[in-house]
């Protein structure tokens, strides 16, 4: 699971590259984004956004990766890790890791697929970013190998298991629903969060409806 | 500021956003309502990034082969399909539909 989330996640760091060179950033800026900065869409949201200054590709990537904290506490939660631990856990906390935990039951395949995952895409990511700043463009989109259909079924691929119940099912379609009406409406990456606070709504209401 | 610096800066900013989840303290992630919560948060939010991955195109709605891909993976799964075969899957159908001239 890790492994192909990763392949699937990792190769679209060559278009990272490639567009961050072409935004105007050196080779050492992008690398340092894919390095430390890891998480993708707050990425691509910086380099967006740097032509208006660099104040604004702070902002717009700051808000992107509020969500990533949402995955910190559930991790946290979850794996209880030693205080040593969790920066390393922190860096690795993105979507791809935390889907790859939250679909499984098992504590220690939970543990272990956020590993896979974490390590998996932050290697292949920095690897693809690499490739992609030295080649740029002439590797070709991504898109016309279906990467962005490989990503799509992987996350349906992680949600699928979690839908046992009629009410899980009813959150998730209720989730992607207001994903879809979000998205048009607010700025990128708070689609996530609105959808994260309906599905906790909904749950308060069922839990009411039980007692 | 120089270019380096904001990057810098965006770098230091992400990862505290992702290290705050790690400095909550247990007793408050331990308690039954935080479980209830956050089983419920999990669903949303995988459901929010599938719907994002599928439809999303930046800030816009984009109707292209990932909605193949979305639903040739949507059977592959309903047929109990691995996972691993389930995302090669996906991966082909979203080229397939490109290759035949689809957006």
């Amino acid at each position: 699971m890790g492994l192909s989330v990763s392949i699937a996640t990792g190769l679209y760091g060559v278009s990272f590259g490639a567009l961050s060179m072409a935004a105007g950033l050196d080779r050492v800026q992008t690398q340092l984004l894919s390095a430390l900065m890891f998480t993708g869409g707050s990425q691509f949201a910086f380099i967006g956004a740097i032509a208006g200054g660099g104040g604004g590709a702070l902002a717009a990537a700051s808000l992107l990766g509020v969500r990533n904290a949402v995955y910190g506490a559930q991790l946290n939660a979850a794996l209880k890790p030693r205080a040593i631990v969790k920066p390393v856990m922190a860096e690795l906390s993105i979507d791809e890791s935390f889907a790859t935990f939250a679909a499984q039951d098992d504590p220690a395949e939970r543990r272990r697929g956020f590993w896979a995952a974490g390590i998996g895409v932050w290697v292949l990511w920095n690897l693809f970013t690499f490739i992609g700043a030295w080649a740029g463009e002439s590797l070709g989109d991504p898109k016309r190998w279906g990467l962005d259909g490989a990503a799509t079924a992987a996350f349906l691929g992680l949600l699928w298991p979690r839908l046992r119940s009629r009410d899980a099912v009813a959150v998730a379609i209720t989730c992607a629903v207001v994903t879809v009406i979000a998205v048009p409406l607010v700025p990128v990456g708070t689609p996530l969060l609105l959808a994260a606070v309906v599905a906790v709504g909904m749950s308060a209401i069922t839990h009411r409806g039980r007692r | 500021m120089s270019l380096t610096a904001w990057v810098l800066l965006a770098c230091l900013v992400a990862f505290a956003t992702k290290l705050v989840g790690y400095l909550l303290p247990h007793r408050l992630l331990e308690s039954e309502r935080f479980g209830r919560v956050s089983r419920a948060m999990t669903i949303g939010l995988l459901a929010a990034l599938v719907a994002s991955n599928a439809f999303a195109s930046g800030s816009h709605i984009e109707l292209d082969s990932r909605v193949l891909a979305l639903v040739v993976a949507g059977v592959a799964l309903w047929a109990r399909a691995p996972f691993l075969l389930v995302v090669v899957l996906g991966a082909l159908a979203a080229a397939l539909g490109r290759a035949a001239g689809l957006p």
